[in-house]
C-alpha cells in the first residue's frame, strides 16, 4: 500500500531525499511537495554563474517538471504552507490540507538582514534565490550603476565577483579583519583581496555599516560608522543565513538553532522528519552541501524503515571565488603541541600552510595552488601518519615515498637554467659559474650575480647552492634575523615595506614569506612601527601588537597596577595643575607620587579599571597623557634660560615648549628623550639625551645620539644653527631619518653608531632639499598622530576594555 | 560535573587580546584568537605574577607583558626553556557568547 509523504522545501538536501526514496523504496510513497518559490529543485551553488552570465538558469534546473511527473509527485510550488496539525497529520496549504503519513520539513534557511536603519528601502537584497540573482543582474545591464554588498563570506564575495562581471562597480564592506574568515587565516584572507581588488572591488575589511540611505523609498548609499559614504544602486545583504524554523516552531517541535533532529533526522514527533540547513544535530547546524546529502540518504533510509545514522564528517571547503583557487580542511588554529608548515611562493600568490598534531595532518589552508587538497584532505580524514614525509609533504604526494628526503637534493637535481633568484632573474648556473670563479661568501655571490639581493627570500636557496658546490668550504653566514618567523633582518624587512609598497601586517608576511601564520610578540611590535612609519594616514596601528604599556598608555609595574604621568610641557606646571594632580592622586588612591628625572610626576599604584576615570580628571584639568611608557618623545627638559637664570642666553623653555608641542605623539623605534639648555653651563643635562640643545650667544648648538641608561653615551655635536625656526627644522628632520632608518628598538646612538656621523649630516644639514623633505615627512605624519590617548580611551567604547567582563566576587557576596 | 555561566560575547574582546572574570580565588584571563579561539587561564605568570591578560597573543600562545615568558594557552604551559605553568579553565563559545565552565570556581570558594 502507498503511504503519503508530504515534503515541506523542495531544495537540494530534499531532492537528494526524493531521488534515493524512488530509487530504494519505488512506488512506495504517494509524494506531495511544496515550495515557495514557485520552481522545483535547482541547484542553487549554480546561482553564480549565472549571475556572472556563464550558465543560464535551465542550465542549473535538477528536477525539470518531467521529472516530476515521472515519479508522481504533486507539485504546490508557490503555495504557503499555513501550519501543521500534528495530532491530525495534516498540512494545511493556501490552496488546501494534505493529509501524511510522514512529513518531512526541509524548509532550508532564511538570509539573515542586519536590522540596520534603512533596511528595509527598496533595493535592498538578500542572495537567495533566483529572482536575487536576476535583480543583481538586471543592474549590469544599466550602465555605470553601483552596488554594495555587505558581507565579505564566500555567498558576499560570489555576489560582488559575479555583478563585477556584468559591469557593475562594487564595493564590499565587511566587518572583520579579513575575508571568509571562517574558512581562511589572515594570510590567505589578504591574498583573496587582493585578488579581489586586481578585478575592480572594492574591498573594504573591518568596516561597520552604520545607516542604509534612501532616497524616494530606494536604496541611494551605505554610510559606515568612520563617516564614509558609499553610494549604491542596490545593496546586497550576504551576512549569513538562519535556519527557517518557523513552521516547526509553530507546530511544537523541539526547537533550538534549528529543528532537533536524532541522529536517523527524525524530529521530536516520530512521525515528522526534518532535513538540511533547517536542522540543528548534536548542536552543529549546516551551511555546507556535503553533510546534506549524507543526511538526505540517511532520511530516505529511515523513511523505507532502514536502520541509518547520521555522522558529521570532517567537512573541507574547495572554493573558488573570481578565478582565485582555495582549500581549507580540518583545524587550521594553532596550538600547543601543534606546528605549522608553511609554504609562501609571493611571485605566484600561493599560500599554504598544514598543520600538524603530533604525527598527524589535522588542518590545512590552501590559496591560488590547491592542487593537492584532495591528498591532505585524505590524510586528515585517515588520520595518516606523516611524520616520515614531514620534510617534504607540502610539496604534495609525487615528493613522497622512495628514500629519506634530503633538503639538498632537490637543489642538485634543478636543472642549471632554474631560477634560482626571482627578482633578478638569476639562474642556477649563473650562480655555480661565480662560485667556481671565487665567490666563496654569500655577499660575493650577491655582488656578482645580484641573486638573494633583493627581496631575499631566495637567500636559503642560494646558500644550497653554495653549499652544493663548496661542499665542507661553505659555511652559512650569520646575519641576524629579525625573530624566528623570518630569515629576513629587520633592515630588509623595512626595505621591502617600502620597495613593494606593503602596507598591511597580512601584506608583509606573504611577501616576505613569514614561516608563521601571525607572527610573534617579538616581530608583530616591530611590523606594527614599520608600517605606522612608513604608511602614515594609511596604515591602522594595530593595538594588539603593542605591548602593553603602549596599548594601555600608562607604565605596568611589577604588582600589575599602572603608573599614570600627565605631560608637563617642557617641565613647565602651574599650581591649577598640580592641584588636579593632588585630588587624582587622593581620589584614586596612588601609592607613590614621584617626581621623574624627565622633569615629570609620576602617580605610582593605579589599579587598571582605575585608568579611565583618573585620565578623564586630568584631561578635564587640561593636562593630556605624557607617554612615560612610549616609543616615542617621553619628555623635553629644560632650564629656566633667559626667564630667570643671570647666565641665560636664550629663552630655553620657551624653545623647550615649542618642541615638545611639535613632536609629542611621533612614535619612535626606541624612546627619545631630550633637552634644551640655555647656557654650556647644561643644567638641562642636554649632552646625554637623543637630541639635546645648548643654547649659546650666538644660537643654537644641536647634539645627538646621548644616553644616560644602562649604556652611559654622551652626544656628539651635529651643527650650530642661529634660529628657534631652524632648531624645529633640524629636530625633526633628524627624528624623522631615525624613524625612516633604524631597527626597532634601536636607540638613536646605536643607529648613529651603524650609519655613522656624516650621514646624518649629509642628509641632515648639507643638503638642504633632503632636510625640508625629511621635516616635511615628519610634520606630515604628526597630523595623524597628535591625539591624546587618554581623550580617546575615555571614551565609552574603550572604558569597557578596562572593565572586568564578569566578577563572581560580587555575585557570590549577594 | 560542569556549570556553564555566560559572562559575556566573543566579540567583548578585541581578536589576539584578553579580558579578565574576577574570581575569589583570583582573576581569570579570557582570550579570544585571531581564530577565534576562546581560552581561559590564570591571569597570573608563574614567573612573577604579570598579569597575562595585557600580554601579546600570538597563534595559541601569550607573551606576559612583564619578563616576556612565553606560555600555551590551551594548556597554560610555559614554553622553551622557562618552567611553570598556570590552571586552565574549560571554555567554549556558543551563539557567540562565551560559556565558562564555573563549577571548579563554586568548589573552591566553598571550601
Amino acid at each position: 500500500m502507498t503511504k503519503k509523504l508530504v515534503v515541506i522545501g523542495a531544495g537540494m538536501a530534499s531532492g537528494r531525499m526524493l531521488e534515493h526514496l524512488f530509487e530504494t523504496q519505488p512506488g512506495a510513497w504517494d509524494v506531495t511537495l511544496f515550495n515557495a518559490e514557485p520552481r522545483g529543485n535547482y541547484n542553487r551553488l549554480m546561482l553564480s554563474p549565472v549571475l556572472s552570465g556563464e550558465k543560464t538558469y535551465a542550465e542549473i534546473v535538477t528536477h525539470d517538471a518531467a521529472w516530476y511527473e515521472e515519479h508522481g509527485v504533486t507539485c504546490r510550488f508557490g503555495e504557503k504552507v499555513l501550519r501543521i496539525d500534528r495530532a491530525a497529520r495534516i498540512v494545511e496549504g493556501a490552496n488546501g490540507p494534505v493529509p501524511y503519513d510522514r512529513l518531512v520539513i526541509a524548509t532550508g534557511s532564511n538570509p539573515f538582514m542586519i536590522p540596520l536603519p534603512g533596511h528595509d528601502l527598496k533595493g535592498v537584497i538578500p542572495y537567495r534565490d533566483l529572482e536575487d540573482t536576476e535583480r543583481m543582474m538586471g543592474l549590469g545591464a544599466r550602465p555605470g550603476s553601483k552596488a554594495v554588498v555587505i558581507g565579505g563570506g564566500l555567498l558576499g564575495l560570489e555576489a560582488a565577483a559575479g555583478m563585477a562581471a556584468q559591469g557593475v562597480d562594487v564595493t564590499v564592506v565587511h566587518v572583520m579583519g579579513h575575508l571568509m574568515e571562517r574558512q581562511l587565516d589572515e594570510a590567505a584572507g589578504y591574498l583573496l583581496k587582493k585578488a579581489l581588488e586586481a578585478k575592480g572591488i572594492t574591498v573594504l575589511t573591518a568596516a561597520n555599516s552604520k545607516e542604509i540611505i534612501g532616497t524616494d523609498g530606494h536604496v541611494s548609499g551605505l554610510t559606515l560608522d568612520d563617516g564614509t559614504m558609499l553610494p549604491c544602486d542596490l545593496l546586497v545583504m550576504a551576512v549569513g543565513i538562519r535556519p527557517n524554523v518557523a513552521l516547526a516552531q509553530d507546530a511544537g517541535l523541539a526547537v533550538g538553532r534549528g529543528i532537533h533532529v536524532d541522529d536517523a533526522m527524525v524530529t521530536s514527533d516520530a512521525h515528522i522528519l526534518g532535513l538540511g540547513e533547517c536542522v540543528e544535530h548534536a548542536g552543529a547546524i549546516f551551511g555546507l552541501v556535503a553533510p546534506l546529502y549524507d543526511q538526505a540518504k540517511v532520511a530516505a533510509d529511515t523513511l523505507g524503515e532502514k536502520p541509518a545514522s547520521f555522522v558529521p564528517k570532517e567537512v573541507a571547503t574547495k572554493l573558488k571565488v573570481t578565478g582565485c583557487d582555495l582549500f581549507s580542511a580540518g583545524d587550521f588554529a594553532a596550538g600547543e603541541g601543534r606546528d605549522d608548515i608553511v609554504f609562501r611562493d609571493p611571485s605566484r600568490g600561493v599560500y599554504k600552510r598544514l598543520v600538524l598534531e603530533g604525527e598527524r595532518l589535522i588542518g590545512a589552508v590552501m590559496y591560488g595552488d590547491t592542487s593537492h587538497s584532495a591528498w591532505f584532505h585524505g590524510l586528515i580524514k585517515d588520520r595518516t601518519d606523516v611524520n616520515d614525509m614531514r620534510d617534504t609533504l607540502i610539496f604534495g604526494p609525487a615528493f613522497q615515498g622512495g628514500a629519506q628526503a634530503d633538503p639538498l637534493a632537490a637543489v642538485a637535481a634543478l636543472p642549471a637554467d632554474a631560477e634560482i633568484c626571482g627578482c633578478n632573474g638569476v639562474c642556477k648556473s649563473r650562480i655555480v659559474d661565480a662560485i667556481q670563479g671565487g665567490a666563496v661568501t654569500l655577499t660575493d655571490v650577491r655582488a656578482q650575480t645580484k641573486a638573494s639581493a633583493s627581496c631575499g627570500t631566495c637567500t636559503g636557496l642560494v646558500e644550497q647552492v653554495m653549499a652544493l658546490t663548496l661542499g665542507d668550504d661553505f659555511e652559512v653566514q650569520t646575519v641576524k634575523p629579525m625573530c624566528p618567523c623570518t630569515p629576513l633582518t629587520h633592515m630588509d624587512v623595512r626595505r621591502l615595506i617600502k620597495s613593494r609598497e606593503l602596507k598591511s601586517m597580512p601584506a608583509v608576511m606573504q611577501e616576505c614569506g613569514w614561516t608563521t601564520s601571525c607572527g610573534c610578540a617579538s616581530c608583530r611590535p616591530a611590523l606594527n612601527y614599520y608600517l605606522l612609519c612608513d604608511w602614515p594616514g594609511e596604515y591602522q596601528d594595530d593595538d594588539q601588537s603593542r605591548f602593553v604599556n603602549e596599548r594601555m598608555h600608562s607604565n605596568i609595574q611589577k604588582d600589575g597596577t599602572y603608573s599614570v604621568v600627565p605631560r608637563m610641557w617642557g617641565g613647565i606646571t602651574t599650581p591649577g595643575e598640580l592641584r588636579a594632580i593632588a585630588d587624582a592622586a587622593d581620589k584614586y588612591q596612588v601609592q607613590t607620587v614621584k617626581v621623574t628625572g624627565g622633569q615629570r610626576i609620576d602617580l605610582l599604584g593605579v589599579k587598571k579599571q582605575d585608568l579611565p576615570d583618573i585620565w578623564a580628571d586630568l584631561n578635564a584639568a587640561g593636562m593630556v597623557s605624557g607617554q612615560a611608557y612610549a616609543k616615542g618623545l617621553r619628555t623635553v627638559k629644560t632650564c629656566v634660560g633667559t626667564d630667570h637664570c643671570r647666565f641665560g642666553t636664550q629663552d630655553s623653555t620657551g624653545l623647550g615648549i615649542r618642541m615638545e608641542k611639535a613632536l609629542w605623539g611621533s612614535w619612535t623605534p626606541a624612546k627619545v628623550k631630550m633637552a634644551v639648555s640655555g647656557c654650556p653651563r647644561n643644567c638641562a643635562e642636554s649632552t646625554c639625551k637623543d637630541v639635546g640643545v645648548i643654547c649659546v650667544d650666538s644660537g643654537y648648538v644641536l647634539h645627538i645620539g646621548g644616553a644616560a641608561g644602562l649604556h652611559i653615551q654622551g652626544t656628539v655635536v651635529m651643527c650650530t644653527v642661529k634660529t628657534e625656526d631652524e632648531v624645529m627644522e633640524y629636530t625633526a628632520a633628524v627624528v624623522q631619518l631615525y624613524r625612516e632608518e633604524a631597527a626597532y628598538l634601536e636607540r638613536m646612538y646605536k643607529w648613529l653608531d651603524n650609519v655613522g656621523l656624516d650621514h646624518i649630516v649629509q642628509r641632515v644639514v648639507t643638503d638642504g632639499d633632503s632636510r625640508r623633505a625629511l621635516a616635511d615627512r615628519f610634520f606630515y605624519a604628526q597630523q595623524f598622530m597628535q591625539q591624546d590617548p587618554w581623550a580617546e580611551r575615555t571614551k565609552p567604547a574603550y572604558r569597557a576594555l578596562y572593565a572586568p567582563l564578569a566578577d563572581f566576587t560580587v555575585e557570590a557576596a549577594e | 560535573m560542569t556549570d556553564w555561566t555566560d559572562i559575556g560575547a566573543l566579540t567583548d574582546i578585541p581578536a589576539r587580546g584578553a579580558r579578565i572574570v574576577k574570581t575569589h580565588t583570583g582573576c581569570i584571563a579570557v582570550f579570544r584568537t585571531a581564530e577565534d579561539e576562546v581560552f581561559a587561564i590564570d591571569d597570573s605568570c608563574p614567573h612573577r605574577g604579570g598579569p597575562l591578560s595585557e600580554g601579546i597573543v600570538h597563534g595559541r600562545s601569550v607573551t606576559c607583558p612583564l619578563h616576556n615568558m612565553v606560555l600555551r594557552l590551551d594548556t597554560g604551559i610555559a614554553q622553551g626553556a622557562d618552567e611553570g605553568s598556570v590552571n586552565t579553565y574549560a571554555i567554549r563559545v556558543e551563539s557567540g557568547r562565551l560559556m565558562l565552565d564555573t563549577a571548579r570556581l563554586q568548589r573552591k570558594s566553598v571550601a
